[in-house]
């Protein structure tokens, strides 16, 4: 056998046999390399930075030919430490951080971490209604957020560019009512403990209908480019399969354990932020393949509008009425005004604690920078996530710190399954499922 | 749990009140009474009948915050699992993960392995914790009753170091291969570094003046 | 005066330098180089309503082979570092490095022991770009800006005095904390 001298694709014995490293624009003369051995298995390492665009992960393959015999998946390249982080700052300041963990779903970080300190405070009651309706608003427009990048880099990863555009063009709309409403487009931390950081502006509901009538017109686009589409149909029915066992098994959520026909979501069956009082459908097929997974999220789509709509019904109610808890101890001393230079305290309240009052200023002081004390416990608490049940499970020793803060994030348990779902498939297969899983790194390695 | 002491940045006893009265002292829910309320009456009662060394197998049973924690001794993990599975009345057929917790202060009960469950049957949420000393941290992997625990048992022994007996690779699994320590202990620095700016430093945040 | 006078139209005059830039600045080829939050705001950039077509990179190459620029967007943690220098290592120079936002450029928030505290730690960062995330118009500045430099390029004998020079200067640069701020 003649060893073609490649600078690419050095090779060494080892005791599995001949190895070649592969570094890329050389497969022509790997494959002569290997066409005169006898063993054809070869194991193709994807990743960690990937053609695709699901972040960092790795992918370690191994094939037959172009059968795919063993998947195992390489992560943590996105640790972040960010468990670790939130125990050297304050209650409050926690949101910051779990609001950064799966970036495409923030604001259900930072509701999951806020129910769960509102549990341990025991004041889950006391939050003002108003502030629960605004949290299931921006959780259902962050659900559409997040299901059309879901959607979007799903069909670009199966080679299908248009709908990525038409996803990103929604996408931008449901960010700009973000923008209005908390003055961010990503990472917002506007979901507070006790309630939101600030009540939503004049003119905003308005907005959001407006949004949500065109996204519905925007919405046809897709459905039109892909419901029913042969290749698309091609490349993803049958393909990924994990049926409800295999689910269960693994403790698979969210849309890959609606795909088996199992109506489970927390929203209907453990109902938080007052999501009994809204009328929607759980979304569910039972062909437990990415084809289903992808129609339960198009049409997931538009029962988050209907709560929205909801939502906004609600809201306009509620119009005055407090958004923060009314316990002065833990609500933040003053309501935030936007001002000209988009965020900044009410001139009024700067009024008072400078001018008129030395205990105003004392506890604005001792609350922003101390913080307010939690007592000791430990709460389990889960929200339903684009991805299936984000937990938080939250520690407290009494202080005015978390003393450990955990995220059962469901990128990170869903991906377990990609070896059941791709095993035996063909290689171009292993990509459509694990975009039909929907991990965000940021999640995963947190 | 723990036990605060002085105020503000200070170490020490850092009582300045004169009294040694500024020490709170911090405690974990204890053992509950019955009727814990809710499902949870039902679960205990199911568990007892459908598990023979249930009085040897739960150290305690603590109802905090509308939550069930059944404390469960290590050499009785697996059995628990089992019957916390299989059971009808039961069937906690879903595990959404094990977290480790550091109690650095806890002594001979330092690491804590925190089990949440969830039935999708009946629609519950129970915990199983167990303790374990520092000095031996072995556990029982749950693998064999949960396969979706794979993952979270090699998250719990990267970050606390406790080692699950017969899990099928326990290897790292977020931090590099061949990191030395276990990141989220008590006792492993936050590991920050000061920040330079123009004519000032802001010390790491772990090395900040902060409140207890 | 001189040569220009003499030229038919249509023909313009201009340095092998500033020739070079141009045709540099005007054919960038990023890599796909999403790590966190801000690789979310880099595919904004690159989808419908930013448009990054416009200047002539909405191509994101998967191939580091292909790609002369890294878009570091997001943070750079411990275990991915290695595999970050490995593919600056392989991409063709002359190559740029953009660090979008702040965990990229300082460590930002995550001050710990997971996380890379500044990319210029690993590679060498041509443009430092704020914000957690930026924004897609302030990526597509820091892109321009880019631009700008690449266009102004030297070539040969040129760059070498300018790298010679801009290493001295660095030498000599008092350290951040030495430095007196605003205030002072």
């Amino acid at each position: 056998m003649t060893i073609h001298s490649d600078p690419y694709a050095e090779s060494r014995e080892t005791t599995e046999g001949r190895v070649y490293s592969v570094t890329g624009g050389d497969w022509d003369s790997l494959a002569t390399e290997i066409g005169a051995t006898k063993e054809e298995r070869v194991v193709v390492n994807m990743g960690p930075q990937h053609p695709s665009t699901h972040g960092v992960l790795r992918i370690i393959l191994e094939l037959e030919g172009e059968t795919v015999t063993e998947v195992r998946c390489g992560i943590g390249y996105l640790h972040t430490g960010i468990e670790k982080n939130t125990e050297y700052r304050s209650w409050t300041q926690g949101v910051t951080f779990v609001t950064r963990m799966d970036y495409l779903a923030p604001i259900f970080n930072e509701t999951a971490y806020c129910l769960a300190v509102e549990k341990l405070l025991g004041i889950t009651d006391d939050v003002p209604e108003r502030a629960s309706v605004i949290r299931v608003l921006m959780m259902e427009l962050n659900r559409i957020s997040s299901h059309m990048v879901a959607l979007g880099t799903g069909a670009l990863e199966l080679g299908a560019l248009s709908p990525m555009i038409f996803a990103f063009r929604d996408r931008e709309l449901v960010l700009d009512l973000f923008e209005q409403i908390c003055g961010l487009r990503m990472n917002m931390a506007y979901i507070r403990p006790g309630g939101v950081a600030q009540d939503i502006p004049a003119g905003a509901i308005g907005k959001i209908r407006e949004t949500v009538d065109q996204l519905r017109i925007n919405f046809k686009d897709n459905e039109k480019l892909l419901v029913g589409n042969t290749i698309w149909m091609k490349r993803t029915q049958n393909i990924g399969y994990l049926d409800l066992a295999g689910c269960t098994t693994l403790g698979i959520t969210g849309p890959v354990l609606r795909s088996t026909g199992l109506p489970w979501d927390l929203r209907k069956t453990q109902p938080y932020c007052g999501y009994e009082n809204y009328d929607f459908d759980v979304i569910t097929t039972d062909s437990a393949d990415v084809y289903g997974r992808f129609l339960i999220r198009m049409q997931e789509l538009e029962q988050s509008l209907r709560i929205v709509e909801q939502a906004c019904d609600k809201l306009e109610k509620l119009e005055g009425q407090p958004v923060m808890v009314a316990d002065k101890k833990i609500a933040w001393p003053s309501q935030l005004s936007v001002g000209a230079d988009g965020m900044g305290n009410s001139l009024a309240h700067i009024r008072e604690i400078m001018g008129e009052s030395m205990e105003s200023l004392i506890h604005h002081f001792k609350l922003v920078t101390e913080g307010f004390r939690v007592p000791a416990g430990q709460v389990y608490v889960a929200v339903e996530s684009p991805r299936g049940e984000t937990g938080v499970h939250l520690v407290s020793d009494g202080g005015t710190r978390p003393y450990r803060v955990h995220f059962r994030e469901p990128s990170f348990n869903n991906l377990q399954s990609t070896s059941a779902m791709c095993e035996g498939s063909m290689i171009a297969d292993v990509i459509g499922a694990i975009a039909s899983i929907d991990p965000v790194m940021g999640g995963v390695d947190r | 749990m723990s036990e605060d002491k002085g105020s503000f940045g200070v170490h020490g006893t850092g009582d300045t009140s004169g009294y040694s009265g500024l020490v709170r002292a911090q405690v974990t829910p204890g053992s509950s009474e019955r009727p814990f309320g809710g499902y949870f009456d039902e679960v205990a009662d199911d568990l007892e009948r459908a598990f023979p060394a249930f009085s040897e197998a739960i150290e305690k049973i603590v109802v905090d915050r509308g939550e069930l924690t059944l404390f469960v001794k290590r050499s009785h993990l697996v059995e628990t699992a089992l019957a916390l599975r299989n059971t009808e009345t039961l069937r906690f057929e879903m595990c959404m993960g094990v977290n480790g917790v550091h109690y650095p202060e806890d002594a001979g009960r330092e690491l804590h392995a925190v089990y949440a469950l969830l039935s999708l049957t009946h629609n519950r949420r129970i915990r199983i914790e167990v303790a374990v000393p520092d000095s031996d941290p072995h556990l029982p992997s749950l693998v064999e009753v949960w396969g979706g625990i794979n993952w979270h048992e090699r998250e719990s022994y990267d970050m606390f170091g406790i080692i699950f007996d017969g899990h099928p690779g326990l290897t790292r699994i977020l931090m590099p291969d061949d990191w030395q320590g276990h990141p989220q202990r008590k006792d492993y620095p936050l590991g920050g570094i000061p920040i330079e700016y123009k004519g000032a430093t802001i010390p790491a945040p772990s090395e900040r003046r902060s409140y207890q | 005066m001189g040569l220009e006078e003499k030229l038919p139209s249509g023909i313009v005059l201009t340095s092998v330098e500033k020739l070079a830039g141009y045709m540099r600045k005007s054919s960038l080829w990023p890599a796909t180089f999403g790590l966190a939050c801000c690789a979310i705001e880099m595919m904004a950039a690159g989808a419908g309503r930013y448009d990054l077509a416009r200047f002539g990179m909405e191509v994101f190459r998967a191939s580091p082979r292909q790609a002369d620029l890294m878009i570091v967007a997001g943070r750079v943690s411990n275990k991915m570092a290695p595999v970050l220098r490995q593919i600056y290592d392989q991409m063709a120079a002359p190559k740029w490095v953009i660090a979008m936002g702040a965990c990229a450029s300082s460590g930002g928030m995550f001050n710990n022991y997971a996380i890379v505290q500044g990319v210029d730690h690993i590679v060498p960062v041509d443009i430092y770009l704020p914000g957690c995330p930026p924004r897609p118009e302030m990526l597509m500045d820091a892109i321009l800006k880019l631009h700008e430099n690449i266009g102004d390029a030297k070539l040969g004998v040129n760059r070498e005095r300018i790298i010679r020079e801009t290493e001295a200067a660095a030498l000599a640069a008092k350290p951040t904390l030495e430095i007196k701020g605003l205030l002072a």
